[in-house]
């Protein structure tokens, strides 16, 4: 067994690949999250590495930088056996990883943040400021651009925040540098200027894995490309294998046709009616209607508003200007509490810290809403609350072993289905969900997006959906709404939604 | 890797389900209970049980409030003073010739008042817990011993109306025992059987999934420390209707061994886990510790030695059993 190892370790120590990662499987409870994935980056080139969301991207990736360990398999980097190694020690070697949500120390400045950890001393262990502040211009000039090395970091944009992102990994002398879906939160004219820096990297010798689920930018930039599936790799290629038909097809193993549940939408009378909602710096002016039966899809790109407009709608953020009418009365929800009173269901958008009480049983996420249903005079009854959860644990197919295990053990499409059983517990007629499927198996998805149309159409619930991933929106929704800086800048019909017209007002011009 | 490893279904857990999640702890209270008949034939004496009951009585009763509070992801250091703050108004007032049951009411409202004080602290001024009730803690002493002149308060005449609280029996048992017994039915009822416990559990779990759930986590926050002060007051009563006198340097450390008992009882100091049926455990956990070591000649500052390290060796416990678990 031992000898196996090595041999096979000789072997993959024998390519000259910058990364080479063989045989990785990395289980989680209830899940696979990956099956004897092999994955190979070449010196100085753009790898894209693409599937949908849960299809183990990221957990590949944090297992690379150290920070998840695999049950199996053999990682060698830049000529050496790295495959346990710490995430210090993988940086150490030349490894960067940028992710979407920035590591950054917010209030200190462009300069500090580059050499964080690593500040230039000068002889008796003071901080050479001098110094860091001429190597911070210098790095950043040599990737093509220039802020002030004092300014703190978080008064810069997006676009800037990710260069120093870059700037950092440069100075830390990184071999391969991994970015995370980048274009998530760019524009059109930053995301070119990134494609400059990356292609001027790449002259000097680096490499780049490059995450993303937009296809136009993975021709745009890599060289090759690696699709991941529910943890396995179905493919890996130059890019001028792969055309946009193949990669989608790789991508979700089926057409986009078969996925989505067909509508047969019936709409009702009107349920709410938004006007003019503002809040300050987040949110302006924003009106929107929405029938019984239907389905409204909210897209935009990150930090556009989306999450931001359902917390303004349930009262979970305060506004500052604007009307809300359901059914026809105008009504003013200060609070979430009061949301749930009205019928007003809310499925945010990170299920584990908003959305769950990860230690509590699968019942008490259920139940816990509306808990005057399962009262008998003025205590719980255990038996009536065991039979009712029993009862939408079967309608909403979730999978547990018992309704009073931790809701923390179940797999993410579970845990989002709990989350939506306990609104329709809470006996609401709309529904407002933020980004439904994210963390969610290819399978589960599907069990969602049927239970959702399947409320639409029998309940007759009106639901309001966030979502960044386009081809939900479009398979889902009746209408769609476009946000672009807390505005909304489009509204489409479902005959005319196409993922170019959503891009179009989504991003500036 | 936050997912937490799948539960295997015991037979056992069924069997014990009314008990803790750490149901090990009975075993551990009865081993202790036999290693003590064992080294000291005192230990089983009447006289000596029903002490050992009385002090599970006393620590007791606080600990089922720092257990509410706990739960919501809080720690109450103030009980302690709380309690010296009360036990001096309660001496000032029967010693002035107001009626015990008037005293009585207007004590537990005292209580209740300094928790309101720390509920409004936390919640309005969102003043982190262990800051605010520190904060009363010092105050409260200082109050305490303002109103006592920094001298302990004899009931003198009014002692005798008021001594069957913490002196009497009552089918065989102290008075105090069967207050605690009622506090903490009470006390189980309220978390296993009524909304507002389930809410308690949802707050200290993850208070903005309760926020966006529709419950009030103010007011939820807020009630505990209500709850908590009240219950230390109802202590100051036993303890100034015991000692017949209203010192108002009573309860000093009764909020560490609160914690402890709180702690040692399984309730996690991370919220949302844990019950009272722990806390009783607990209490009876280290009563009958300190009852060991008296009998064995432990002197009271070699004990404050092990009870320190037991709190910790707890929280270790709990610390290795969330590692393993994620």
């Amino acid at each position: 067994m031992v000898d196996d190892k090595d041999k096979l370790e000789r072997e993959v120590l024998d390519s000259d690949a910058i990364l080479k990662m063989v045989g990785i499987e990395k289980s989680f409870p209830g899940v696979k999250a990956l099956q004897k994935v092999t994955f190979e980056v070449q010196r100085g080139e753009v790898h894209g590495l693409v599937g949908e969301n849960g299809a183990g991207k990221s957990t590949l990736m944090k297992i690379l930088s150290g920070a998840y360990r695999a049950d199996h398999g053999i990682i060698a980097f830049d000529g050496a056996i790295r495959t346990n190694a710490t995430p210090s020690e993988m940086i150490e070697c030349g490894l960067a990883v940028i992710y979407q949500e920035f590591a950054q120390a917010e209030h200190l400045s462009v300069a500090e943040n580059i050499f964080l950890n690593r500040l230039p001393r000068k002889a008796g262990g003071l901080v050479d400021w001098r110094k860091a502040r001429a190597d911070a211009v210098e790095y950043m000039n040599r990737l093509g651009f220039m802020i002030d090395p004092e300014t703190e970091i978080s008064k810069l944009g997006v676009a800037q925040r990710q260069m120093v992102e870059i700037a950092r990994a440069v100075s830390q002398n990184a071999k391969l540098i991994v970015l995370d879906e980048p274009s998530a939160v760019l524009g059109d004219s930053e995301l070119e200027k990134l494609f400059v820096t990356i292609r001027s990297l790449q002259n000097e010798g680096v490499s780049f894995i490059y995450i993303s689920h937009r296809l136009k930018e993975v021709f745009d930039i890599c060289q090759s490309a690696t699709v991941l599936r529910d943890g396995q790799v179905m493919k890996s290629e130059p890019i001028s294998e792969w055309t946009t038909e193949t990669l989608i097809q790789s991508m979700v193993g089926r057409s986009i046709s078969d996925f989505f549940p067909n509508r047969n939408p019936n709409f009702g009378d009107e349920v709410l009616r938004v006007k003019n909602l503002t809040r300050k710096g987040v949110l302006k002016d924003i009106s929107l209607h929405l029938r019984a039966g239907e389905i409204l899809g909210v897209c935009g790109l990150a930090g556009a508003g989306r999450s931001e407009l359902l917390k303004a709608i349930v009262g979970a953020d305060p506004i500052d200007g604007g009307e809300i009418e359901l059914h026809g009365k105008p009504v003013r929800i200060p609070s979430p509490r009061a949301a749930v009173r009205y019928g007003l269901g809310f499925a945010p958008e990170d299920r584990k810290t908003e959305g769950l009480f990860l230690a509590q049983s699968v019942k008490f996420n259920i139940t816990i809403s509306r808990l005057k249903e399962h009262l008998s005079g003025s205590l719980i009854n255990h038996r009536k609350e065991r039979s009712r959860v029993n009862e939408l644990s079967c309608a909403f197919r979730i999978k547990t072993p018992t309704i009073e295990s931790p809701v923390g053990n179940l797999s993410g499409g579970n845990q989002q289905k709990c989350v939506l059983a306990k609104q329709i517990n809470a006996d609401c007629d709309i529904l407002l969900v933020d980004e439904p499927t994210r963390g969610v198996d290819v399978g589960a998805k599907r069990e969602i997006y049927d239970l959702l149309v399947d409320l639409t159409e029998r309940e007759g619930l009106a639901i309001i959906m966030v979502s960044s991933e386009l081809p939900e929106i479009i398979g889902m929704c009746d209408r769609v709404l476009v946000m672009r800086e807390g505005e909304i800048t489009a509204e489409i019909m479902r005959e005319d939604v196409t993922e170019e017209g959503i891009m179009t007002h989504a991003t500036f011009h | 890797m936050t997912e937490l490893t799948t539960e295997q279904p015991r037979s056992s857990k069924i069997f014990f389900s009314f008990l803790p999640k750490r149901s090990g702890l009975i075993w551990v209270l009865l081993g202790l209970c036999i290693f003590a008949a064992l080294l000291s034939p005192a230990f089983l004496n009447p006289l000596n049980l029903t002490n050992v009951l009385r002090q599970v009585a006393l620590f007791g009763i606080v600990s089922v409030g720092m257990t509410f509070v706990i739960l919501t992801k809080g720690i109450d250091l103030s009980v302690g003073s709380i309690l010296g703050v009360c036990a001096v108004v309660t001496a000032l007032m029967l010693t002035d010739g107001w009626a015990p049951g008037v005293v009585i009411l207007l004590v537990l409202l005292a209580g209740a008042a300094l928790g309101a004080v720390n509920g409004l602290g936390v919640t309005l001024g969102g003043v982190p817990p262990f800051i605010m009730t520190l904060g009363v803690m010092v105050m409260g002493r200082g109050l305490a011993l303002t109103l006592a002149n920094g001298q302990p308060i004899g009931l003198g005449e009014a002692a005798p109306k008021f001594m069957w609280l913490g002196r009497g029996d009552f089918l065989g048992l102290p008075v105090p025992v069967w207050i605690f017994f009622v506090v903490s039915a009470i006390a189980i009822v309220v978390l296993r059987y009524t909304a507002y416990g389930r809410q308690i559990y949802a707050v200290g779990s993850n208070s903005e999934a309760a926020r966006l759930s529709g419950i009030n986590v103010g007011f939820v926050t807020f009630s505990v420390y209500v709850i908590s002060g009240m219950l230390a007051a109802l202590t100051a009563l036993i303890f100034v209707s015991r000692l017949t006198v209203g010192e108002p340097t009573a309860g000093t450390g009764i909020e560490l061994e609160a914690i402890a008992i709180t702690v040692i009882g399984g309730t996690s100091l991370f919220g949302g886990e844990g019950g009272i049926v722990g806390t009783i455990i607990g209490a009876a956990i280290l009563a009958v510790l300190a009852n060991i070591m008296n009998l064995i000649g432990i002197t009271p500052f070699t004990q404050q030695i092990v009870k320190g390290a037991i709190i910790v060796g707890a929280v270790l416990y709990e610390m290795q059993r969330r590692r393993r678990s994620s």
